[in-house]
């Protein structure tokens, strides 16, 4: 029933706990595609670190292969796709626009101070997302 | 974003809307950047204004914003105060050219040569001036200045969580200048600091005598003015690639700004560059096509010509504020965190870099220092070369191993690692873990074969890479010679 799914990705520990459950569900499904979804908040910190967008994309891939390789051991079909701007909104948006099925994200991220001040994404996600929205704790 | 129609036409609605926003937001900075600068409010209005419309038709980077910037202000300070507007005009269009140059010599490949730790200090030493530059404004004027710029600052952080459609630093400036308008308070004003004549620009030539004179007083901040604004323009349409997920071309983007600078020059207008802070505003409000900056740079002046009379009530300590701003968000906060855990030498270069922009208030000179310092730190870094030996008691036979690069730098320590003196029949170095770079290397290559030699030892040299031996055969035979 959930052909397409979007996994929100930032490498943390919460964010590995969505990509089992996310498999946990695409499993029982043979056409599921999963979205691993990953948000450059800030490309100008990127960039200046890493001189050139080849080398930001580097970083990107790397915060999202903890995902990748869960997907490829559970033999899942995936793309891998980044977005920029804020995490929220961002995935938000990209849900919404692409006729997702489900979201799965993780109930917290990486930058706790942020989501002290501005609230946590999955928050965001599952108020303004016009699908099924699954978080993980 | 790839025919011309797109770049223009691929994105209407968003450019339109995005262009206004940024137009907006760059008056205030106009503003304040030209009274960094020593110069009158409208030198940097007009730049901003000429520079936008320009470089939306002759820019590499479509949906980037460029203008009056902090950067180029800063380094036109002394040119200001000791010469006066006509030669920062004639310096404004001198930069255009050498811009043009650059570009046309396709140098920006080159700009791979500048080390990611220079260009971390080179925003951060930015941030920094643009900071200095405020201490005036704020301070030593009584707590009524103080309190609002720090009025404005509030409601430039807390604004965009009502609102973010509108930018907020034109917001805070809106309403602090509504305030002391209508409770009349006596604070310095835009007014105070120059004239706002409520014109378009006309062209004009530099009022500067066409000497050699001339060209020995600007030639040299033409030439920091170019080396800045084509790092500032490449760093930021590097951003702007990286948020879009698109390409540009840094070359023309080179041509561009010359040509923008060039134009500007003869309107009136100071040097300027792409603004990080700006593009950012506009890709983040939805601008994409070459269209965001034109429509940015004439909203911009003609919000100028018509509400000139309100602008030049605008309070000091609220421009204050707003630089103060882009000080902090000019400022690569990260790079505070990371500074104990990159290597020490990326460290000590982004400080050296700092200090040397702050010391002597010229951008150029901390990123030459900067490049410089780093060039030494890896020079130093690949000298290192290590000596093993091992001995063949029955043949009197030590093999050394040579590993390392070697070259002017690293050749001159190891000639101590080896024992001349030892009894020996023969002796072989092996430099299959080396390579031989220059003549200082052959040199010592030489010197430390006679000096086996001359104690009775035969050598043998083994392992050179290809790379090695044709060097080695062209060299000996000219050192040789003399």
């Amino acid at each position: 029933m959930f052909n397409k799914i979007l996994l929100a990705s930032d490498g943390s520990e919460y964010a590995i706990r969505a990509t089992e459950k996310a498999i946990e569900v695409a499993k029982c499904n043979p056409e599921t595609t999963i979205h691993v979804v990953y948000v450059a908040g800030d490309s100008k910190g990127d960039v200046l670190q890493n001189w050139n967008t080849l080398g930001a994309q580097d970083k990107r891939k790397e915060k999202v292969s903890p995902s990748v390789e869960k997907l490829e051991a559970a033999r899942i079909k995936y793309e891998v796709k980044y977005l920029h701007g804020e995490p929220g909104p961002a995935i938000v948006k990209h849900a919404n626009e692409n006729d997702f099925d489900l979201v799965v994200v993780g109930s917290r991220g990486r930058n706790r101070l942020q989501e002290l001040v501005l609230g946590s994404v999955s928050h965001k996600v599952a108020k303004r997302a016009c699908c099924a929205v699954m978080i993980i704790k | 974003m790839n025919t011309i129609k797109e770049q223009w036409f691929g994105n209407v609605r968003g450019d339109i809307l995005a262009g206004i926003v940024v137009a907006l937001a760059l008056i205030p900075e106009a503003i304040a950047f030209s009274i960094i600068a020593g110069v009158d409010p409208m030198v940097g209005l007009y730049a901003s204004f000429i520079i936008a419309v320009v470089i939306a038709f002759v820019g590499g980077r479509a949906g980037m914003i460029s203008g009056a910037t902090g950067a180029m202000a800063l380094l036109m300070i002394p040119l200001i105060a000791q010469y006066g507007l006509e030669y920062l005009l004639a310096a404004t269009i001198l930069t255009g050219i050498l811009q043009i140059l650059f570009g046309v010599l396709k140098l920006a490949r080159y700009m791979k040569f500048i080390p990611r730790s220079v260009m971390v200090g080179f925003v951060n030493a930015l941030a920094i001036l643009i900071f200095e530059a405020q201490i005036p404004h704020l301070f030593g004027q009584g707590w009524l200045v103080l309190g609002l710029a720090g009025a404005t600052l509030a409601i430039i952080y807390l604004f965009p969580y009502i609102s973010k459609v509108i930018p907020s630093t034109l917001v805070a400036i809106v309403i602090i200048t509504g305030y002391t308008m209508f409770t009349g308070l006596n604070v310095f004003t835009v007014g105070n600091m120059g004239a706002l004549p409520e014109t378009l620009p006309i062209f004009l030539i530099p009022n500067v005598p066409l000497s050699y004179e001339t060209l020995a007083i600007i030639f040299p901040f033409a030439l920091a003015l170019t080396v800045v604004g084509i790092l500032e323009s490449l760093l930021t349409a590097t951003i702007v690639d990286d948020m879009t997920d698109t390409g540009s071309n840094k070359n023309r983007e080179s041509r561009g700004q010359g040509i923008a600078n060039i134009v500007t020059g003869f309107f009136g207008g100071m040097a300027g560059c792409a603004m990080i802070g700006q593009s950012v505003i506009n890709v983040k409000s939805g601008g994409r096509g070459r269209l965001s900056s034109l429509v940015s740079g004439i909203v911009l002046i003609l919000l100028i010509l018509l509400l000139g009379n309100i602008v030049v009530q605008i309070p000091m300590a609220a421009l204050a504020g707003v630089m103060v701003m882009v000080s902090i968000s000019t400022f690569d906060w990260n790079s505070l965190r990371t500074l104990l855990i990159v290597p020490a030498t990326d460290s000590i270069v982004m400080v050296v870099t700092v200090v040397t922009v702050v010391l002597t208030h010229d951008l150029s000179k901390g990123v030459f220092a900067g490049i410089l310092l780093s060039a030494i730190f890896f020079v130093s870094k690949i000298s290192k070369i290590s000596i093993k030996s091992e001995l063949d008691t029955n043949k009197k036979k030590r093999t050394y191993f040579i590993k390392g690069q070697l070259f002017f730098a690293s050749v001159t320590e190891p000639i101590a690692e080896f024992d001349f003196k030892e009894e020996l029949n023969e002796v072989v170095l092996d430099f299959t873990h080396a390579h031989i770079w220059d003549d200082s290397a052959v040199a010592a290559m030489e010197k430390i074969i006679t000096k086996f030699e001359d104690n009775g030892t035969d050598v043998e040299v083994t392992g050179l890479n290809e790379a090695s031996t044709l060097l080695v055969d062209k060299l000996r035979h000219k050192l040789s010679s003399h």
